[in-house]
């Protein structure tokens, strides 16, 4: 690197670049948050959905799915499942997720093991009615079909 | 023989010591769930999937965090030509962090999560179930704990010593990683908030202060296995974590594509994570410009080649294997694939995995009283793990990009109806699976034998 390219002046731009571009990144979030009821659908966030989100979360859910892309890789994304195996249908989908769940382990020699979370039937709803609100945020058209 | 500086350095060892025996527990696991990618019953009821990847990424997480820590203790004293303010609180929170870290993981393995949830207290502060924030909320604030006393040792070390960019940078890097770590505490109902913030922990950490972590340490091996000019190494890591927070600070944005946002970060994340690989090239001609310079010949040949492969690896694995699908509408379809799995595993491995080996490779002779450098026969055997851990990576990440292209061809091109499922997906791509999992094999072979050079000792007598 030439010589009248100082140390000095390296530091300054690494402390003048990062300052200034995290205040962009500051004054983004602020704008995305404020931008985020629009897509979120905040207002149907019943306390059912609060209910899923926290037995998504204890039972680890994320450690073999995705949601919205992001989890582990291992067994098939859930925002769209609503759509995927109830067709959008709420009774259809949470007698389907019902069944689901109650049918763990299937027990397929050499298929990958679903464990049973021995959730009872009011815990299995409010699974399906996250999952159901979930299916319904707008993540800008993501996933690209319906498998996920 | 005693051949460090000062004294106190000699707290790193415990550090070094520990996160390579996570280091071993990781790549166990590793090979449970690459196993149980394509036999998928193999331990089914006694260590579920998702149990064995949270061990997995959990080891790594912790392994990195007790190697960024010896890291420290070893050359902040050294930088600050003084010793540790308290090598007493330490190696305490030495054995804090390894207690907290064994009973987490025991905890993972031993009840089942819910139960883990239920008897750690979750419901009165919920920041469990969360990727790789999986921890209890009990360990969590045990380890914010062990990074404030920490922190606070090494502030004070370099308060009375000499503030070099080196030190300087390495504990903004730190701070910045306890700071962050703090958004592991929000956790939000409204998932769309959740996942926002979540990447505040998740993407400032590994394309942010980490890579002043990485710059810091590698800088600090440059001039010691080198002998250039500091004020020349110096400039140059300057340079590079400039390149690295202007690009990664709004490169953050490549996450927020598919979540609750606006659309314009699909421009902001493009454009600023296409630069994120230039501070990674920058580090391999810097590498490479400063091994070619250097003012004297190391008898440290290893750590020498430890420094210019994790430069080449973090180059490759963050850099090139980032950008391939870090376009917004190349990662709508690759989003959430085997892609994803195969930039994370060369990534972590050549800029975190690689840099806690190049510290340890230099430090480690010195630690433990034998001199500047292992024997002869000891760093062979410490370089042959070298090459079969990195090459196997390479592989590993090869087959993973294979089953990747495959698994976007077959389930994310085609139209819903015609797109394949998930799960049919998933058995077309065992043939990858399969050859990720012997490369897996050959990457612990790798690691046995990077081990076993520490237990290499030349037999004459010491002078």
């Amino acid at each position: 690197m030439s010589e009248s390219f100082t140390k000095g002046m390296a530091r300054n731009i690494y402390y003048g670049g990062s300052i200034f571009f995290f205040l962009i990144f500051l004054a983004l979030t602020f704008h995305t948050v404020k931008e985020m009821p629009k897509r979120d659908n905040r207002e149907n966030i019943t306390e059912a959905v609060e209910r899923g989100k926290h037995l998504w979360e204890k039972n680890n859910c994320i450690g073999c799915h995705t949601l919205i892309g992001e989890g582990a890789y291992f067994a098939p994304e859930l925002m769209n499942v609503y759509d995927r195996r109830g067709g959008g249908n709420e009774e259809a989908f949470k007698a389907f997720l019902n069944g689901w769940m109650n049918a763990q382990p299937l027990n397929i020699p050499g298929r990958r093991q679903m464990p049973n979370f021995h959730l009872n039937d009011q815990e299995i709803d409010d699974l399906a009615e996250f999952l159901k609100w979930t299916s319904e945020l707008d993540a800008n058209n993501w996933p690209p079909n319906i498998e996920g | 023989m005693n051949t460090l500086k000062y004294q106190s350095q000699a707290v790193a060892k415990p550090y070094f010591i520990f996160a390579m025996i996570l280091f071993v527990g990781q790549i166990l696991f590793g090979l449970i769930m690459g196993l149980q990618y394509v036999v998928g019953d193999f331990l089914g009821g006694i260590i579920p999937f998702n149990v064995a990847r949270m061990v997995h990424t959990n080891l790594l997480i912790v392994w990195l965090l007790f190697g960024f820590m010896g890291a420290a203790y070893y050359l902040v004293p050294e930088e600050s030509e003084t010793e540790l303010y308290s090598p007493k609180l330490a190696i305490i929170l030495f054995w804090v962090f390894a207690a907290a870290g064994v009973l987490t993981i025991l905890g993972y393995l031993l009840v089942p999560y819910s139960t883990l949830a239920d008897i750690t207290f979750n419901e009165l502060w919920p920041t469990m179930g969360r990727e790789f924030l999986e921890q209890p909320t009990i360990t969590k604030l045990g380890i914010v704990i062990v990074c404030l006393g920490f922190l606070f040792n090494l502030g004070m070390t370099i308060l009375k010593g000499r503030k070099t960019a080196i030190n300087m940078v390495m504990m903004t890097g730190l701070i910045g990683l306890a700071v962050f770590f703090l958004f592991a505490f929000y956790n939000p109902t409204n998932l769309a908030l959740d996942k926002y913030f979540w990447w505040f922990v998740v993407h400032l950490w590994v394309e942010g202060v980490w890579e002043l972590i990485m710059g810091a340490i590698l800088a600090y091996v440059l001039i010691k296995v080198t002998g250039v000019d500091r004020e020349v190494i110096e400039k140059w890591l300057y340079v590079i974590i400039a390149m690295a927070l202007i690009s990664g600070i709004l490169g953050t944005g490549h996450h927020f594509y598919w979540l609750m946002t606006p659309e314009y970060w699909q421009w902001v994340g493009s454009i600023f994570s296409a630069l994120e690989p230039l501070p990674f090239f920058a580090m391999v001609l810097y590498a490479f410009n400063m091994v070619n310079r250097r003012r004297r010949e190391h008898p440290n040949k290893a750590a020498t080649l430890w420094a210019l492969g994790t430069a080449v690896m973090a180059f490759l694995g963050a850099g090139v294997w980032g950008f391939l699908h870090t376009l917004s509408f190349v990662n709508y379809y690759t989003h959430g694939s085997q892609i994803t799995a195969a930039h994370g595993h060369m990534a972590f491995y050549g800029a975190y995995a690689m840099i806690v080996m190049t510290i340890i490779s230099y430090a480690m002779p010195k630690l433990r009283g034998i001199g500047e450098a292992n024997c002869n026969k000891a760093q062979v055997v410490e370089m042959w793990g070298f090459w079969l851990m990195t090459v196997a990576m390479v592989f590993i990440t090869l087959f993973l990009t294979g089953a990747g292209i495959l698994q976007v061809w077959l389930q994310r091109l085609p139209e819903s109806g015609e797109a394949l499922s998930f799960m049919a997906t998933q058995d077309k791509l065992a043939i990858f699976y399969w050859l990720r999992e012997i490369s897996g094999v050959i990457f612990l072979i790798g690691l046995i034998s990077y081990l076993t050079s520490f237990f290499i000792t030349e037999k004459k007598a010491q002078a």
